[in-house]
């Protein structure tokens, strides 16, 4: 593929994963209610273990380059989010919510790192 | 509750169908999602990891974090979100900003960091978490210092 037409597939392959998470939250929002950002969760703790599966794969040769740059810089990185996941953290915060506060910071990005080590460890 | 997450909730809830299943706010945050993920590639392309640390990303993630901050408070501060406040926010802020930053990445890159050189795994999830935090505390408190001296309420 082309630089250029490669940079394009990976913007749109991000405009999908980003429609995706829109869906994917909104109907975690209808079935739990708005409370507590599992939407979020949900997108980002499976984000990052497909995220690590795919870098795993690619490791190991199974996935090729441009496939994986498509799918894991686009798709993925479209898919999940880091500024709702701080801005939520901030907001739960100033609600006076500094458990839930903790577990959507901290929480979260232990989580994901143990979901992105599992994938990796899965595909390498 | 604050405004802002309140402001969320009611896009659920307002209007005939729930704003995830109307296509074309779907179609909104592609279009976001697209010029926010085209614009992180880009960057990352143009600055790429130093010494194996991809210091673009985390400043990207905590931009975005800013960014986000401030639109979502700025937006919330306007009172009730009407259907043009609502079409802003899903294209600027879950679009345009969603997919600049990015989670999978950020966890993907502390896995295999702390695996390699665990002090600079642990400094970069870290420094990205605190850093995006105080980014957001930011954003947010640009927004309603500037809606207080613009709009003459304390």
């Amino acid at each position: 593929m082309t630089g250029e037409l490669l940079f394009c597939a990976v913007a749109l392959a991000g405009g999908g994963g980003a429609g995706l998470r829109f869906v994917v939250d909104g109907a975690v929002r209808a079935r739990l209610g708005d409370g507590f950002p599992w939407g979020t969760w949900l997108v980002n703790l499976s984000g990052s273990f497909a995220l690590g599966l795919m870098t795993g794969l690619a490791a190991s040769t199974l996935l090729p380059d441009d496939l994986g740059l498509v799918l894991g810089t686009g798709l993925l990185g479209g898919y999940t989010t880091f500024s709702t996941a701080a801005v939520d953290t901030v907001l739960l915060a100033r609600e006076g919510r500094h458990a839930a506060a903790l577990l959507n910071g901290v929480g979260m990005l232990v989580v994901a790192v143990v979901a992105a080590a599992a994938g990796y460890a899965l595909g390498a | 509750m604050t405004a802002a997450r309140s402001s969320a909730r009611s896009s659920v809830t307002s209007g005939a169908r729930p704003a995830h299943l109307r296509p074309g706010l779907v179609a909104l945050v592609v279009l976001g999602g697209t010029l926010g993920t085209g614009l992180r590639h880009g960057l990352d392309l143009a600055l790429p990891p130093v010494d194996g640390v991809p210091l673009t990303i985390a400043a990207i993630n905590v931009a975005g974090a800013f960014l986000l901050g401030l639109l979502l408070e700025t937006v919330a501060r306007r009172g009730p979100e009407d259907d043009r406040a609502q079409r802003v926010r899903l294209l600027l802020g879950t679009g345009v900003l969603g997919g600049f930053t990015t989670y999978s990445a950020l966890a993907v890159d502390t896995a295999l960091l702390l695996d390699d050189r665990p002090l600079v795994g642990l400094g970069y999830a870290a420094g990205t978490l605190v850093l995006g935090l105080v980014a957001s505390v930011g954003g947010v408190a640009v927004a309603a210092g500037r809606r207080r001296t613009h709009g003459g309420t304390a």
